[in-house]
């Protein structure tokens, strides 16, 4: 079962959260700061983790931005407010999706699986044969062993990203919606929140693009969503 | 009373140059009007005095009358003795008459006069000219008697030039005239400026009330001089300055409210989420508790829900209200979306939905979620199935009617029914909703610069229909 980090300070949210998710049958180690948060993921400990943005000390957005930069961890934000400056701010700090407060236990679980989902690698069927590395321009897309490089260099994608950029480059030139993104790669019908994906699209060029204001490979169609390329 | 009142329709202005106006014709007539009719009358008496005294010198230069009646020669000799400088003259006798006088401005009025003993005169107009026309008897003194008389059957007729007086009179009218005149326009003048004096402020204070009706409180006036319009000036402004201190100690007050309101809210949060963690695990194990305990467990949950909806409720509106709502914009298939709310909220076997594909807007597709949820909902809970949502698209917007087939709405609700927790029926007991999910459904179409509106329809039931805008205003930057 997945081991979920939980960095929360209230201890009432915290214990509930705990309770429900272990009940769920999840691993749950609950810390109540960023700075033991970041501690525990020193080592290998968690799979994912669910961070509450409003921490005393150290905050969510400063301790999802380290993760970040360490790692390719899938992270939840939990907002107690569902105010669009700090969701906003929380995906660009790098979460990859979000649940507002106060959230049942079976909302935040799907969400954990959806999320856990993207960073697993999609299992190949039986006797297909394996794919070869896809060149685009500068990009070279393997996914098989999902990794990307540019000019050779591996670059370190969040789980969300990558799944992103290999959902748009499977199909080159095609456009997709934001609502068909927030499905296909965020696990989430029609209600999602279409800037998960604004921002995750943001994340990737800066990433993956030689000058993110004027982006190559991922192209926005004003009024439609976005495709990759054409080069 | 009446006509008190109809004055009063009539502007300050045009009242004030009226009295002026009136006030000094009244004056003007009176001085000039009496001045004049005093100098006339003195003239025309004097002229007409002189001229009876000039003829009756000579008349007595007449004497001795010849009395000798079949002297034809006789009148002739009369008419040349009252012949003077250039007056002409006519002599009767009986009914013979000689002279150079024009027998028409003898008037049969004047003869009587005359032939009564008198000495007569008359004003006659001949060809434009005015004419004094003057006649008397003339008679003989007895012998014995001097004092007595007795008529001769002579009468004598005279008539002198008189427009020389007219003249002098019609002057005198026309310099009464301008006098008058000359009053007038300086009376009106004088009434402009009296207005204008009066007006100005009076349309100053005009104007700096309506601004402060407009709600710009900070307005006042300038107080100039200290007569009673500079009072009033002076009272409209601690008046201004009191309505000012009062409606930003009201605005502080809802500010405080507000913001009361989503602390409470904020706070309630906390609890709420610690709660909402462990209801799912609550109604998984409340069917393995024996008898009330389950009852118990559930109730708890349900109303942990109940809460939780209420509160996050709550919150949508003070951001509502503290303008922090921003909308998070898409471009959408709009019956796609309606499909899904219908689905996700269970309402697609209960609701008959036309719902035509194609029609793409520029929504925030949570918003619009929330709209068409509450509607929906509110029509299955408070009116009755069918209820119906109907899509459709023009060049501009969007509409979604939802109708249901209920009783409709009583008119005294309608005005009211997107009110903050307003029941219609005060009895009822709490719905299920949180009483919030019409104003909030309300407020989401504004932020998107639609209408929400809610009627009748016949033969029964109610129907909100929601009209948006394809392209609301842009509140975030398209990348």
């Amino acid at each position: 079962m997945p081991r979920v980090l939980l960095i929360e300070d209230d201890q009432a949210v915290r214990e509930g959260l705990q309770i429900a998710l272990t009940y769920q049958g999840h691993t749950v180690d609950a810390v109540d700061s960023g700075e033991q948060g970041l501690a525990r993921l020193a080592g290998d400990a968690a799979d994912v983790v669910v961070l509450d943005l409003m921490l005393p000390g150290m905050d969510g957005f400063e301790v999802c931005r380290r993760i970040r930069a360490s790692g390719d961890l899938p992270i939840i934000m939990l907002t107690a407010r569902n105010d669009d400056i700090d969701v906003v701010a929380g995906l660009e700090a790098g979460a990859d999706d979000y649940v507002v407060k106060p959230a049942q236990a079976r909302v935040l679980e799907a969400r954990i699986r959806a999320v856990l989902r993207r960073s697993a690698a999609e299992p190949r069927q039986a006797g297909a044969a394996k794919p070869e590395p896809e060149r685009h321009g500068d990009l070279i897309i393997d996914r098989d062993g999902l990794v990307v490089r540019k000019h050779g260099q591996p670059i370190a994608l969040a789980p969300t990203e990558l799944r992103l950029l290999l959902e748009l480059s499977a199909s080159p030139g095609r456009v997709f919606s934001r609502q068909q993104l927030l499905e296909s790669v965020w696990d989430q019908g029609y209600l999602g929140d279409s800037r998960l994906v604004d921002a995750c699209v943001q994340r990737l060029r800066s990433k993956i693009e030689d000058d993110p204001a004027a982006p190559v490979y991922v192209q926005t169609l004003r009024g439609f969503g976005y495709r990759f390329g054409p080069l | 009373m009446k006509h008190w009142r109809h004055w009063q329709h009539w502007g300050l202005r045009a009242r004030l140059l009226l009295a002026f106006a009136l006030v000094s014709v009244v004056t003007a007539a009176a001085v000039a009007g009496i001045g004049y009719g005093r100098a006339r009358d003195a003239i025309v008496q004097r002229a007409q005095d002189n001229a009876a005294i000039e003829m009756t010198n000579q008349i007595r230069q007449l004497y001795p009358v010849p009395t000798d009646d079949a002297y034809e020669g006789r009148l002739a000799t009369l008419v040349d003795k009252m012949n003077g400088r250039s007056n002409s003259a006519r002599v009767y006798l009986g009914d013979r008459s000689a002279g150079n006088m024009p027998e028409s401005a003898i008037t049969p009025e004047l003869r009587q006069k005359v032939a009564s003993g008198r000495v007569a005169w008359q004003r006659v107009d001949l060809g434009g000219v005015t004419f004094l026309t003057l006649g008397s008897q003339v008679r003989i003194t007895g012998g014995s008697d001097a004092e007595s008389s007795s008529p001769s059957g002579i009468e004598v007729y005279e008539l002198r030039d008189f427009s020389g007086e007219i003249e002098t009179i019609d002057g005198l009218a026309r310099d009464a005239w301008l006098i008058g005149g000359a009053a007038l326009l300086l009376a009106l003048l004088l009434a402009v400026l009296a207005a204008r004096s009066v007006l100005r402020p009076v349309q100053e204070l005009q104007r700096a009330a309506h601004r402060l009706g407009e709600g710009d409180l900070d307005t006042r006036l300038t107080v100039r001089g200290g007569d009673e319009l500079a009072a009033v000036a002076g009272t409209f402004n601690s008046t201004a300055e009191s309505l000012q201190q009062h409606v930003g100690e009201l605005r502080r007050m809802e500010a405080d409210a507000r913001r009361f309101v989503a602390d409470v809210s904020h706070e309630l949060r906390t609890p709420l989420a610690a709660m909402t963690a462990v209801t799912d695990m609550l109604d998984a194990e409340a069917g393995r508790l024996p008898g009330v305990s389950g009852q118990a467990v559930r109730l708890v949950s349900r109303e942990t829900h109940n809460l939780t909806r209420l509160v996050n409720d709550l919150i949508e509106v003070t951001r509502f209200d503290s303008g922090t709502a921003s909308l998070a914009l898409d471009d959408i298939d709009v019956a796609e979306a309606v499909r899904t709310t219908l689905r996700t909220r269970g309402f697609t076997n209960s609701v008959h939905a036309e719902l035509p594909d194609g029609i793409r807007a520029r929504v925030d597709p949570r918003r619009l979620d929330v709209i068409v949820a509450n509607l929906a909902g509110n029509a299955l809970r408070h009116g009755a199935e069918p209820v119906t949502v109907r899509l459709t698209g023009d060049p501009a917007g969007i509409t979604i009617e939802v109708a249901d087939s209920g009783p409709g709405l009583d008119e005294e609700v309608l005005p009211h029914v997107f009110d903050r927790f307003y029941k219609a029926d005060t009895a009822r007991s709490r719905s299920e909703g949180s009483g919030l999910g019409l104003a909030i459904s309300w407020e989401n179409t504004r932020l998107h610069g639609g209408r929400l509106t809610a009627a009748n329809r016949s033969p029964a039931g109610a129907v909100f229909t929601v009209w948006l805008p394809r392209n609301p205003r842009n509140t975030e930057a398209d990348q």
